[in-house]
């Protein structure tokens, strides 16, 4: 098996591996734990408005690119799977904007209906 | 002629930008130096996070739109042990136990590629037994949330009735994909401590022979589930 050419890739794929120290995924093991902690703060402290959304956002990303660069190994591959698996997932921003127009409209419309039926369903004043 | 001049240099695979449009026009395997089924599990990775993608999509159309308030994570989730609730103290618990359950993970594939036998062994049986321990706690949730607080998919007491809905359909389908990690978890922790993989075994539902790169496969699938928790975490539950 070792003497095939797909054996001989294995052994080269299997040393390139073994480089990758240990320290790395210590240090990002404790960033996630420091990371987490502190998108919990967010809630725990209540904190409001825009920075919420903005420090969740960030903290989210921040994790997110650690697992995908370091636990999965993305920062060791080549460009050409790279690009495979981080291009495509970038559609679904569209798919967000679009669902992000169609629920304003719908809340639009979805007020005026249930205002319609408000104004129905009241009993009728004696003044008219 | 020429093609006898081109033949050394086409083996030499080139770093970056160069390497990216080489590898894609090589008219042969696009991905260089990547095994079959680390290709294989990526693909379908790339295709799970569409399904998910759709799921956090869907969510944030039916919150944008209804008028009833939606529930405040913050306070559904809180826990109280004796004195005043925390407040989503234990999805905060669930988080930490994950992250950790990757960083075991992390390190069993890079054990596994040392040959590690009995290291990779446990630390695959550390991160089965933390996902379990995931699971069990989503189990409890669920209940509280179902017998306690009278949560349903159609309805619930506190305000949108969406809540139920895309709370039940998004963490019911990362839970699913947990359990699933975790069995697959124990059947490698089984492999690596028969010796299969050192052996390059024959597995039972593929019929390859067994080596320590499905050990790195198999950390992708459970690094993209603790990724998805990220993902969950902060736009159902923090936001």
């Amino acid at each position: 098996m070792d003497h095939t050419a797909d054996g001989h890739a294995q052994v080269v794929r299997e040393e390139q591996a073994i480089q990758h120290p240990l320290g790395v995924y210590f240090k990002i093991w404790i960033l996630l734990f420091i990371l987490s902690a502190m998108s919990y703060a967010v809630d725990f402290f209540q904190v409001q408005g825009y920075l919420r959304w903005f420090l969740i956002l960030m903290f989210m990303v921040l994790k997110a690119g650690l697992i995908i660069a370091v636990f999965m190994h993305m920062v060791w591959e080549r460009l050409a799977m790279v690009y495979f698996i981080l291009v495509p997932p970038a559609l679904l921003l569209t798919l967000v904007a679009i669902g992000a127009l169609e629920a304003d409209w719908t809340f639009f419309q979805r007020g005026v209906y249930f205002l319609k039926e408000l104004i129905l369903e009241a009993p009728v004043s004696p003044h008219h | 002629m020429s093609t006898e001049t081109m033949a050394p240099d086409s083996l030499e695979l080139k770093p970056g930008m160069d390497g990216f449009f080489d590898d894609w026009s090589s008219d042969q395997l696009a991905f260089k130096e990547v095994p079959w089924g680390k290709a294989m599990m990526w693909i379908f990775l790339v295709s799970d996070t569409f399904i998910f993608g759709c799921f956090l999509a869907s969510y944030m159309t039916v919150r944008k739109s209804t008028l009833e308030p939606w529930p405040s994570a913050s306070e559904v989730f809180a826990l109280s042990f004796g004195g005043a609730p925390i407040p989503l103290i234990l999805i905060a618990i669930m988080t930490f136990v994950l992250i950790t359950s990757s960083g075991t993970m992390a390190l069993a594939v890079n054990y596994g590629y040392r040959k590690n036998k009995w290291v990779t062994f446990w630390l695959l049986v550390t991160t089965a037994v933390l996902g379990a321990t995931f699971v069990g706690m989503q189990v409890f949730e669920w209940s509280k949330l179902i017998f306690e607080e009278g949560v349903r998919p159609w309805g619930n007491p506190m305000g949108a009735a969406q809540f139920g809905s895309v709370f039940f359909m998004i963490t019911g389908f990362h839970g699913f994909h947990v359990s699933i990690g975790v069995i697959f978890l124990l059947i490698f922790s089984y492999k690596v401590a028969r010796g299969h993989l050192d052996d390059q075994t024959q597995g039972w539902f593929t019929k390859r022979g067994g080596n320590y790169e499905e050990i790195e496969i198999l950390g992708l699938y459970w690094h993209f589930v603790d990724l998805v928790w990220v993902f969950i975490f902060a736009l159902f539950y923090l936001w």
